[in-house]
């Protein structure tokens, strides 16, 4: 029942994820929340780990959660869920291209569909962010923790060197470094 | 048969070598499919752009699919999907046995904790990249702002934004008339 679940579940993100892996985050961790999946930090973990392995957020998120749920298997079917939706909508637009290209519809309905993406990537902020610098829930106590701080000058800092165009490969890595430094350093 | 098998070497390459997914995909796949292969022309690659944009799912997929199927038909479409698919469902399952390996290791918790707050940075750049590409008028802003709302706050279900701005954007360009531009780029 687990890998019929988890095949609809991913099914539905495959069909429904417009605009790139990251508007998808607040997708999985609805989904991750009402199913247990994974803890808000796994997720956040998660979401580095696969911008630094080949191959879309989006599927590297199906098979991850695939396989810590339904092991192998789970791991096949939730990457076959997230790839079959896209994969027979293209089927289908291949054979009439050139009338899908000039569509008056699909134009209309990407209007709206676009600046929607630009409002979930925007969701996907707030909640990543709650979770990194709140992680026991909003509150100026946490503004106390030294672990606030070293959050706050990293994505400062990473934030930066982001605008800067430099790869996320390499933005990653050196946010490892600080965070094994300030971790000793600070006896976190 | 060797277009099938071509395809899906083509493609595990690509999937291989593609970090960070989305249009970071692009550049290889022009290289590959049009300089190498000659599979494709270059306006080829901005209709498939076109298409990825206006299609759920992963723009590798997408275009693997959509390739594939132009080369070799059914079987084409379903080697170069599989293709793309395969290294990085490989690499992930390595992973994250590894990762339950190693996840108590100190040095490997701090440097998650130290990871978090780059994940942060990444998401906000792709936020400002969405939002440059997006038209600047009110009624775009407007969906923005709901969408956001919805989802972060209320915890609507995304697939039921998606459906609501697709729907909206849809009727909005029905009434305001045949003269509006269509905007798919």
């Amino acid at each position: 029942m687990i890998l019929l679940e988890l095949f609809l579940i991913f099914m539905k993100i495959g069909a429904f994820t417009f605009g790139g892996g990251y508007a998808m985050i607040a997708m999985i961790q609805a989904e991750a929340e009402r199913n247990g999946w994974l803890t808000q930090e796994q997720l956040v973990d998660f979401v580095a780990l696969s911008e630094s392995t080949p191959g879309p957020l989006a599927l590297n998120m199906a098979t991850f959660v695939g396989l810590k749920t339904g092991g192998i298997l789970g791991a096949i079917i939730a990457t076959a869920g997230i790839v079959l939706p896209s994969f027979i909508i293209i089927l289908i637009i291949a054979k009439c291209f050139e009338k899908y290209k000039k569509s008056k519809a699909v134009g209309g309905v990407m209007s709206g569909l676009k600046p929607a993406v630009v409002g979930l990537i925007g969701a996907a902020f707030i909640s990543v962010a709650r979770t990194v610098f709140f992680p026991s829930g909003v509150s100026f106590a946490a503004l106390s923790e030294a672990s606030f701080w070293v959050f706050l000058g990293i994505f400062a800092l990473t934030a930066m060197l982001a605008f800067k165009k430099i790869h996320p490969i390499r933005i990653i890595l050196l946010s490892a470094a600080i965070g094994i430094g300030a971790g000793y350093g600070l006896e976190l | 048969m060797k277009k099938s098998i071509e395809l899906f070497l083509t493609f595990m390459k690509i999937g291989a070598f593609t970090f960070g997914g989305g249009y970071a995909m692009i550049p290889l796949i022009q290289k590959e499919v049009c300089e190498n292969k000659k599979w494709l022309s270059e306006k080829d690659i901005s209709d498939i752009v076109v298409i990825s944009e206006s299609t759920p799912g992963p723009i590798a997929i997408n275009t693997a699919t959509f390739i594939g199927y132009r080369r070799a038909g059914f079987w084409g479409a379903c080697m170069a999907t599989l293709g793309v698919v395969l290294p990085s469902f490989l690499i992930i399952s390595l992973i994250s046995l590894m990762l339950t390996e190693f996840q108590n290791y100190k040095p490997v918790r701090y440097a998650f904790m130290g990871i978090r707050g780059a994940v942060l940075a990444l998401i906000l750049k792709a936020l400002w990249m969405m939002f440059k590409s997006s038209k600047k008028n009110v009624i775009s802003y407007c969906i923005m702002g709901v969408s956001l709302i919805l989802t972060a706050f209320l915890r609507i279900d995304a697939v039921f934004v998606i459906i609501g701005c697709g729907l909206f954007g849809l009727l909005w360009s029905l009434t305001a008339g045949k003269d509006r531009k269509n905007d798919t780029a």
